[in-house]
This record gives structure tokens, sequence and C-alpha cells, in this order.
């Protein structure tokens, strides 16, 4: 089976698309119904949509707007962003929504496992926002604010114990910095679990990419990647092609071997 | 005007609270075909063709069904009445006679139990299987259409820890590899499921779904 790369797409509170940096400064991308439809005509693998301000401002999902949005998008799609509850679930996915990212509820087993008895593990994602590196490494929730004392790797196995079919491994400290990702982490994580572990955070280019996935991943996802193109960073949509990923494969294991 | 609204919509997606409703209604609508959600009896009874969708837990679904009273009309609409079903993801388990995940009996329209997927413990496969896979089709069926381009494999996305196991071999309509091979699609003449989403497989998706939607019923005919 071949990896999964998935675009993931922040939306913040005017509806818009952007790229944060360490989860701070933010440029726009785009309109998130034109980037969903070229994304569409790339087909691509997966995308995952959060609102980055749902949560930090106690929203709920938009709802009305998730709708609109879903019904353009004709590839698999997680959502995430303000979830709190199995009936936000089951609201998003009347909408067309099959995976449900849970940040700050992912640290509530209780919330895990009610939503994965109801939709099954295979629809709940943890999303787990890492800070630091090694031993030291700790999970932070609320786009950075808030701290916890729990190691991501305690954290992840908890989820799994809890029924997450799957962890979203994000490096906030590599966010958006296009130098590579945390190979270290995702490499002490996901082989640890059973479950899949996508990686997010610190990849620029399909090489960054090919590395996170020969470190463990079962697939690997970006927002710089996908978005940008060049040192200037100008604002480009883009999607590897199969050839392009596998090629980048082949250099990426000749560089570790 | 009155004539028009009459006239049936050529799919009803069994929406039982259970299954991602929005997802197949968007792609039917994509691809022109005019779809409706039905969640009673008197709308699987009128149905032209049904869709039978499913997420999560096989218990939970059965007894949804059984909750609601649908499986009597499902009965009745599917196996006295000859209407087409797709079941999709676990509305095709549900077509089995059982699961491993469960206690409850299935619809048991198909000669099949489904089962955990089990991966050598050496092995980097996962379980949850999530991600795309090429199919290969077999035997007689009409959900793949051949196209021009022959060398690309049929692909499609999953997302399930369960696998459906056919006792007859012809039942069979797809598999894929993942550690062995298993089955992904099984056809009984007008009774079909796809364990992966067409819904969400790009133009895979909506040529697998227009297939089935503009076949004549039952098996096309080699």
């Amino acid at each position: 089976m071949r990896k999964r790369l998935i675009p993931v797409l922040l939306l913040d509170r005017a509806r818009r698309l952007v790229k944060t940096e360490r989860f701070g400064a933010r440029t726009y991308i785009g309109d998130p119904f034109n980037v969903v439809r070229l994304f569409n005509e790339k087909e691509v693998d997966e995308i995952a949509i959060l609102d980055i301000d749902a949560g930090p401002e106690g929203r709920r999902p938009d709802f009305g707007f998730m709708k609109e949005l879903a019904s353009e998008c004709f590839m698999p799609l997680s959502y995430g962003g303000g979830i709190r509850s199995v009936a936000d679930c089951e609201e998003l996915n009347r909408l067309g929504v099959e995976k449900f990212v849970l940040g700050q509820a992912g640290l509530e087993p209780k919330v895990v496992s009610s939503v994965s008895e109801v939709f099954g593990s295979q629809a709940v994602v943890v999303c787990i926002d890492v800070v630091g590196g090694g031993d030291s490494a700790h999970c932070v929730t609320g786009s950075g604010r808030q701290r916890h004392r729990i190691h991501p790797l305690a954290h992840a196995l908890d989820a799994q114990a809890a029924g997450a079919g799957e962890i979203i491994l994000q490096s906030v400290d590599r966010d958006g910095m296009r130098s590579g990702m945390d190979l270290e982490v995702i490499h002490g994580v996901s082989r640890a679990l059973e479950i899949p572990v996508v990686a997010l955070g610190g990849a620029g280019e399909v090489s960054h990419l090919a590395d996170g996935l020969w470190a463990g991943a079962s697939a690997v996802a970006s927002g710089s990647t996908f978005s940008f193109i060049g040192r200037l960073r100008a604002v480009l949509v883009t999607y590897p092609s199969r050839r392009e990923v596998d090629d980048a494969m082949v250099r990426s294991e000749a560089a570790t071997s | 005007m009155q004539a028009l609204s009459e006239v049936q919509p050529e799919v009803s997606v069994v929406d039982y609270g259970v299954g991602n409703i929005g997802a197949l209604l968007n792609m039917f609508d994509h691809l022109g075909i005019e779809a409706v959600a039905v969640s009673d009896e008197r709308g699987i009874l009128a149905a032209s063709r049904l869709v039978l969708p499913g997420i999560g837990a096989f218990d939970r679904a059965m007894r949804t069904l059984m909750d609601r009273g649908l499986i009597g009309s499902l009965n009745e609409a599917v196996i006295a009445r000859g209407t087409p079903v797709l079941g999709v993801c676990l509305g095709m388990q549900l077509l089995a006679r059982r699961s491993a995940e469960g206690q409850l009996a299935g619809l048991g329209w198909i000669a099949a139990d489904v089962l955990r997927i089990e991966v050598p413990p050496s092995s980097a496969l996962k379980v949850p299987h999530i991600g795309w896979s090429d199919v290969r089709p077999a035997g007689v069926q009409s959900l793949f259409i051949p196209t021009d381009t022959a060398d690309e494999p049929e692909r499609f996305y999953f997302d399930h820890s369960y696998h459906m196991i056919c006792e007859e071999a012809s039942d069979i309509a797809a598999t894929f590899e993942y550690g062995r091979t298993l089955c992904c699609a099984v056809q009984r003449g007008h009774i079909a499921g796809v364990q992966f989403h067409p819904e969400k497989s790009h133009r895979f998706g909506m040529r697998l779904l227009e297939a089935w939607a503009r076949s004549q019923g039952g098996v096309t005919q080699p």
C-alpha cells in the first residue's frame, strides 16, 4: 500500500485558509473552495481541514460552512477544531465528514472512547501537538497556548487505548519552518503504536515527507509543502505525482542507509 | 408538475443514523444521478435502487436497523422484490451472516462472515487499514468497467479494521493485498457491496458508482 500524503488546510475565524509559523504568524493562502477544487483535480490522497480558531475561541465547528465545503470534497476528509462531543461528530458526519480530529478533546479518554464506540475507531483521529524533543517533549493544546505535563508517547498510547484509530503527531517548533520533520519523535511514537501515525510539521518539500515516512509514519501531512513554492514562499497549490513521491522515497532510503 | 414529483429518484440511500449519507449524496449529485435519503419502510419499499451505507460497529448498526423496524422492509425490497442494493464499507459487512466484531446476526444476504484483519506481527502494516490500495476486479461483476487506461489499476480509499470472507468464490467481485489477499467487493446478482469508500475515491469511485447506478439490476453478462 502506498503511504498517504495529506494536505492540511488551516481555516481561520474569517473562513480563509492560512498557513502558520510555529502556531503564530499567519500567511494568507486562499479561498477554501478554490483550494479544495484544486486538490480534487490533483486527486490527493486525503485532506485535513483544521479550524485553528474554533477551539481557542470556545466555538463549536462551523457546521453550515463545513456542509458547503464538504460537498466539494470527493476525497477522504477529516475535520478538526472545536469538536467536543459525539453530537458534534454526528452533525459533521451527516454533512459529509468521515474522520474527526480531536485536539483538546483528545486528552479526555471518555470523549475519545464515546466517539469511537459510535463511529468506530477508524473515524477517530487524535491530534497531538508536540513542543520540544526527547524526554522533555510535552504536549500543548489550544493552538499552543496550554501546556500539559504529558509526554507525546504517553498521550498517544492513552489515545490508542481509548479507541483512537489514528494519531496526527504535530511538531509545533517546526510548524511552517520548511526545514524537515522531527524524525526522532516520529520514529519513537510510530514504532510503539499499533495504529497509524500521521506526521505533521516541518516539511517544505517532498523529500522531507519521504524522510517522515522512512522514520515510521504511516502517512505524512503538510501545509507548506502543498501551498508554497520556492525560497520566497510564493503561494501555489501543488501536489506531487506518484512518480515524484516514489523517487523521493528512493533518495531518502539511500540517504538514511 | 405533479407527475414529475412522483418519478422515483434513481438511487435511495438508507439513512439510519449510521453512515456517511452526506458524502454519498454529494457524489451522486456531482454525477448527475438523482439520489435521496430514505429513513423509513415506505421509502425503502419505493426505492428503485438502494445504497446501504454504514460506519462504526457491526452490532450498533444492526441494532439501529432493528430498532427502527427497517430489517423487514429491507428484506422485502431486496429479497422479495429484487431491488438492487449496494452496501458501502460497514454496509457491505452487514450483508454477511455474522461478524467477529459483534454478536448480532447480519442480514445474511451473502454467504459470508466478517473477521478482524490480521497482519503478521513483524509487518509494518497497521490495523485499521487506512489509505489507498490497488483493487483487482474478480469474476463476473458489474461494478468495475474496463477503461481505455487499462494499465492503470483501480484504486480506492479504505478505512476499516474488519474484512469479509465469502463461502462462495463466485460472490467475490474484487480483492486487494494487505499482508495477504483479502476480499473488498462482493456481488451476487442484484446484491453488491464494497469495503472501500467509492464516495471518497475521486474518479475511480465516480466510475464505480455510475456503473452500478446505470447497470441493469444484476450482473452484466459477459
